[in-house]
């Protein structure tokens, strides 16, 4: 088997181990559907009768649900490194590290394993947006978006995660870390808010951060339908998570040292 | 005649300017049980990481097999099987997908897989436990499924950090059990590290001790006990003749930490 192959395969492999460890105990998928709803529930609901915020002719709800939807699987993503300390800390990742399996594949294997977990994310977001009467556009076409895009950013998310794991090494650390990074994230992105109502310098902010991409991608695809920006968002999301990705299968096993 | 399957020579790790291990030289022959023997931070988990590709030596070179560690890491990981000090194998999955995850990272056929499989939880008493969650397992059982993890590939070389550390005597002799049987029927070499200087002295066919980087001693235990002058002298005596240490003097917070939760999750 080539090198591509292994990596593929392989993946694919670690990403089928995540998949059934979730299938023998999914208490984490349902307490994890609790921070969207409050979000989409009291937040959502709150802000859209203030009516201050532009949303584009779209309703509040509508305009914030791809932002709490990107916000779930961010989250999920991102505190994916706290897992590596985890399994560094049981032997597991000694043990996978030490099997003939490409680096990228480990790596690879745990992007997918968050994105396994963020498509559950917008099960439940899908669900309760039907309760709370929010007009989605659930086309197969947009649907297959919504799944490419949700593997993307938890790709991105989740490699991040595993460089930061690589440098911190220990939990404590990792959760102030994390914390520091995700609530900036979502606040200096166009989830909740569009990018023309910053100043100035927190626009730029905004459009670099990937999260950003990520929630365009996901509004066109399920609320307005105007795909033209959709190729360059998926792009850039492609790329960051590529670059992501071959860092993280250098940084990745230094977590062990 | 047995050759020579592991051959260290002048291998040395440097962090930051502190030498965890200096220069050392030794060898390991085919089906030997060697055991690999040192205090806390004298540099044994360092040259197990290197010697199963976790971490490049700053210079020196080992070879395994006829694989070199630093210039053929991926046939080195075809080679060896490694159990680690900690629980290494997935709570919440069953000992069969443990072993199938094993059985596709190591590129076993899709055609064998079954067949390996069955056949190690034959060999390990587990096929009753086959379909259990291992986080329903006792300390013996998943010491022996992580055993079986390893070897699923039959590699010639099983490296093994403290395999019985936290099990009752009885659990213990299980697991050296059946890894006699599998250096019998395999022929696999075994190099593990302990503190349990009883353990060592029982099993070994050869002990090397390490002590701040460097080897203080190596030979059969009768060789090292006869090398303290004192006829009634155990393998323990001749640990602290050749460190002079007691044994768990050294350790930092972390690796303490480490054991302790170990020794508490396997009961």
């Amino acid at each position: 088997m080539n090198y591509i192959n292994q990596v593929v395969y392989k993946s694919y492999v670690l990403a089928e181990m995540e998949v059934r460890k979730l299938l023998h105990d999914p208490t984490e998928l349902i307490t994890r559907a609790i921070q969207p709803i409050l979000w989409l529930g009291i937040f959502g609901e709150a802000l859209s009768k203030v009516r201050a915020i532009p949303t584009n002719g779209v309703t509040y709800l509508q305009f914030i649900t791809p932002g709490i939807l990107t916000q779930s699987v961010t989250f999920i993503a991102i505190f994916y490194g706290l897992s590596i300390i985890w399994e560094r800390d049981m032997g597991l990742l000694q043990k996978l590290l030490v099997t003939p399996t490409p680096r990228l594949a480990l790596v690879w294997g745990k992007m997918a394993s968050a994105g396994v977990r963020g498509l559950s994310q917008a099960i439940i977001v899908f669900l309760f947006a039907i309760v709370l009467q929010i007009h989605l556009i659930l086309t197969l076409t947009s649907v297959v978006g919504v799944i490419f895009v949700i593997m993307l950013g938890a790709g991105f998310f989740s490699g991040l995660s595993m460089i930061i794991a690589s440098i911190v090494k220990t939990r404590e650390r990792f959760m102030g870390v994390g914390q520091v990074i995700t609530l900036p994230l979502f606040f200096a992105s166009n989830a909740i808010y569009p990018i023309t109502i910053m100043p100035p310098w927190l626009q730029v902010v905004a459009r670099v951060n990937p999260l950003s991409y990520m929630v365009d991608s996901l509004r066109s695809l399920l609320i307005t339908g105007n795909i033209s920006q959709l190729p360059f968002d998926i792009a850039v999301l492609i790329i960051v998570t590529l670059v992501i990705s071959f860092i993280s299968a250098y940084m990745y096993p230094k977590v062990v040292l | 005649m047995t050759s020579d399957i592991i051959i260290v020579s002048n291998l040395t790790k440097k962090f930051n300017g502190f030498t965890a291990v200096n220069n050392i030289s030794f060898v390991v022959k085919e089906k030997e049980v060697f055991a690999f023997l040192g205090p806390n931070g004298a540099g044994k988990s360092t040259t197990i990481k290197m010697l199963i590709t976790l971490l490049k030596p700053t210079s020196g070179e080992a070879v395994i097999d006829n694989y070199s560690i630093t210039h053929q890491s991926g046939h080195v990981r075809h080679m060896i099987g490694y159990v680690p000090q900690m629980i290494s194998v997935d709570g919440t999955l069953t000992a069969y997908e443990n072993l199938m995850i094993m059985a596709k990272l190591y590129d076993i056929p899709s055609s064998e897989r079954k067949k390996r499989i069955d056949d190690v939880l034959v060999f390990l008493d587990l096929v009753d436990h086959s379909n259990t969650l291992v986080r329903k397992f006792s300390g013996g059982m998943i010491r022996k499924l992580e055993i079986g993890q390893a070897i699923l590939h039959r590699p010639p070389v099983l490296f093994l950090d403290e395999p019985t550390s936290g099990l009752d005597p009885i659990a213990r002799r299980n697991v050296w059990k059946h890894l006699f049987e599998l250096r019998n029927k395999f022929g696999t070499t075994i190099f593990f590290t302990t503190h349990y200087m009883d353990e060592a002295e029982e099993v070994s066919d050869r002990v090397a001790i390490i002590n701040s980087g460097n080897i203080a001693a190596i030979g059969s235990v009768e060789e090292l006990k006869q090398k303290t002058k004192n006829p009634k002298a155990t393998l323990e005596d001749a640990f602290i003749f050749f460190t002079g240490t007691a044994l768990q003097e050294g350790g930092n917070f972390r690796e303490i930490k480490k054991t302790r939760a170990m020794q508490r999750k396997l009961g």
